[in-house]
């Protein structure tokens, strides 16, 4: 368990290293990369639940995104694992409860539910890992000044990014204190009674709310008023209007028109 | 518990956030007016709290499981719903982003299930009436479970709801309800035990601390509360007629010819929350000449389409895939490669 905490912890640490590089990706307008994520993870929801060929093509936009970020592919791809279990649980019905037979290829029958199944896990590939790379090219801080920017209430803004900030501090005091209880419970390997967690979880709330005190004074002295300053200047410029509109446009007709179809038809036309 | 936006309909997903932005909207608004200023940090550094002490376990007696705290029940009872509510938002929208735990759109639906259940409903209804301002032992107890039960119950027939309603799960309602609820019974029981236990040992250690807390509290009874809710509930409803409605077209029996027609409705999420983003209402053509004439042919003809459907995907596919590659191995001007060994 303690291996777990460190890693969550070293995660959201690379993430954060990883938006620190400077790429044309990473230099674009947040709210160009926020919005149009936003297109893409609708524009993929929103296919009939059998939908698989059609959703192929949307993996252009994740492999151009980690191209231009240069952003490394197998630890997104060890994020998306680590999440699956929901979505394989959920899914996993599919093939059981709806065997309608949909599509034959030669002697082999596919049923509907593993069609939708399979399709079930497309999504999820896509979508997570485009919030993935949205975080991985942009920041955290950045997506909050972007939120405020388009409109969320500085409020909710400010106490996100306050989380954020008190998140690393917080974490390492539960390792550490995790870290001090095994050592002195040899025989019990590490594993935490009730009591014990309750007594634990009391202290680290009562150390956070002494430290939120004098952060919030440490920070009124250093004239903090509420307002999020970063340094990289953002300019919605002729590159996000590009990105954002080339993107969502090309979702768009992937998903009212059926190009993949016509496409697969013309090869076979030609190879035949 | 964590709702994913591979479940979701972009109907469903849609309302769910539209409700989102409403009480996050309020709430902030609430927030603003009636807060002195020491809480801003102190909900920040709880909602960090709250995400610290979701990674400490504790072993379940008898059991190879662990548990841990879910912690919105308890933000509500130290801050106040409205503050507790944002504090929950932004823990889960740090999850969403950080740990893919959820997703961007599945935000909506998490944030009513695990923030808007415990803070506006669950606290206020259940909570205040059994514990009152100042609880015996007793009545604390039995407060935090009943209301952390009820909570979880509500959040996971939310899962289950909005699930059901998007139907890209096959899960028959009543099924999915019998596997989700029980689990969500014995993790409620938990809840509201730690629950319990952190609040009466903070009343041991530090007791201005709640008295501070339950003096905030009439600010936060206001009568809006249930026009609020009745808002919210509308838009859930509206959602989840839309859904209702997009999936009464026979998608399935379409497919069989591949061709997913009629059409669906797009609501594009509110990703400025209140920002009002013009939905999108896209109308997919339907090709009835296509169709029919696919129809007519025989099993092969049925064959061919989707082997050409299925052949022009993975060209896509590979293409993109050779696009992401060359992008990647060709340093293109003006690009600092990130530290490696970050």
């Amino acid at each position: 368990m303690p291996a777990k905490i460190d890693r969550a912890f070293y995660d959201i640490g690379h993430l954060d290293s990883l938006a620190e590089a400077d790429t044309p990706l990473h230099r674009l307008d947040p709210r160009a990369k926020l919005l149009t994520t936003a297109v893409f993870i609708v524009s993929v929801v929103s296919f009939g639940k059998y939908e698989i060929a059609r959703l192929l093509p949307f993996f252009l936009y994740p492999a151009v995104l980690i191209g231009l970020g240069d952003l490394p592919l197998g630890f997104l791809l060890r994020k998306l694992l680590i999440v699956s279990p929901f979505i394989l649980f959920v899914g996993i019905f599919n093939p059981w409860l709806d065997r309608t037979v949909l599509l034959q290829l030669g002697t082999l029958d596919i049923t509907g539910g593993w069609l939708s199944f399979i399709s079930l896990l497309l999504r999820f590939i896509l979508t997570v890992g485009a919030g993935l790379i949205l975080v991985a090219s942009t920041g955290f801080t950045t997506i909050c000044m972007a939120l405020e920017k388009m409109g969320a209430p500085r409020i909710f803004a400010v106490q996100l990014l306050l989380l954020y900030r008190y998140l690393f501090i917080l974490i390492g005091e539960a390792i550490r204190m995790i870290r001090a209880h095994s050592l002195r419970s040899f025989s019990r390997k590490g594993s935490i009674s009730f009591r014990v967690f309750v007594q634990m979880l009391g202290n680290l709330l009562l150390r956070s709310i002494d430290r939120a005190q004098r952060i919030h004074m440490a920070m009124l002295s250093r004239a903090f008023t509420g307002k999020i300053r970063v340094i990289r200047q953002f300019r919605f410029g002729y590159q996000e209007v590009l990105f954002l509109t080339g993107f969502s446009g090309l979702f768009i007709i992937l998903r009212a028109t059926d190009a993949v179809d016509l496409l697969g038809r013309l090869v076979l036309e030609i190879s035949r | 518990m964590h709702m994913a936006d591979a479940l979701l309909s972009p109907v469903v997903g849609g309302a769910m956030w539209a409700a989102t932005a409403a009480v996050t909207v309020y709430s902030s608004t609430r927030v603003k007016q009636s807060l002195d200023e020491h809480k801003i940090p102190l909900m920040g550094v709880l909602a960090a709290f709250v995400f610290a002490a979701q990674m400490i376990n504790f072993t379940i007696p008898a059991t190879g499981s662990s548990g841990h705290l879910g912690g919105g029940l308890l933000l509500a009872i130290l801050l106040g719903p409205q503050a507790a509510f944002l504090a929950i938002a932004s823990v889960l929208t740090v999850q969403a982003l950080f740990f893919a735990d959820g997703g961007l759109l599945a935000l909506g639906c998490n944030i009513v299930n695990l923030g808007f259940f415990p803070c506006f409903i669950v606290y206020p209804l259940i909570y205040k009436k059994i514990a009152g301002n100042r609880p015996t032992p007793g009545r604390l107890l039995t407060g935090s479970l009943a209301a952390a039960v009820v909570g979880l119950q509500l959040g996971s027939l939310g899962v289950v709801l909005a699930t059901t309603l998007s139907g890209v799960s096959e899960l028959p309602f009543a099924s999915f309800a019998l596997l989700m609820q029980p689990i969500h019974l014995a993790i409620g029981i938990v809840e509201g035990l730690v629950t319990a236990g952190v609040i009466s040992f903070i009343r041991q250690a530090r007791p201005e601390i709640l008295e501070k807390a339950a003096a905030d509290q009439p600010l936060g009874m206001v009568p809006i509360k249930p026009v609020l809710a009745g808002l919210a509930l509308a838009a859930v409803l509206t959602g989840s007629l839309l859904s209702w409605y997009a999936s009464s077209h026979p998608d399935g029996l379409e497919w069989a010819i591949f061709k997913v027609s009629g059409y669906e409705e797009l609501d594009a999420p509110e990703v400025g929350m209140h920002h009002s983003l013009e939905s999108i209402q896209e109308k997919t053509a339907f090709l009835p000449d296509y169709g029919f004439r696919e129809t007519a042919e025989h099993e092969s003809g049925r064959l061919g389409t989707s082997m050409a459907g299925l052949i022009g995907g993975l060209l896509v596919l590979l293409f993109g895939i050779g696009i992401g590659l060359l992008l990647k191995n060709l340093a293109l001007p003006g690009t600092a490669t990130r530290p490696r060994n970050a």
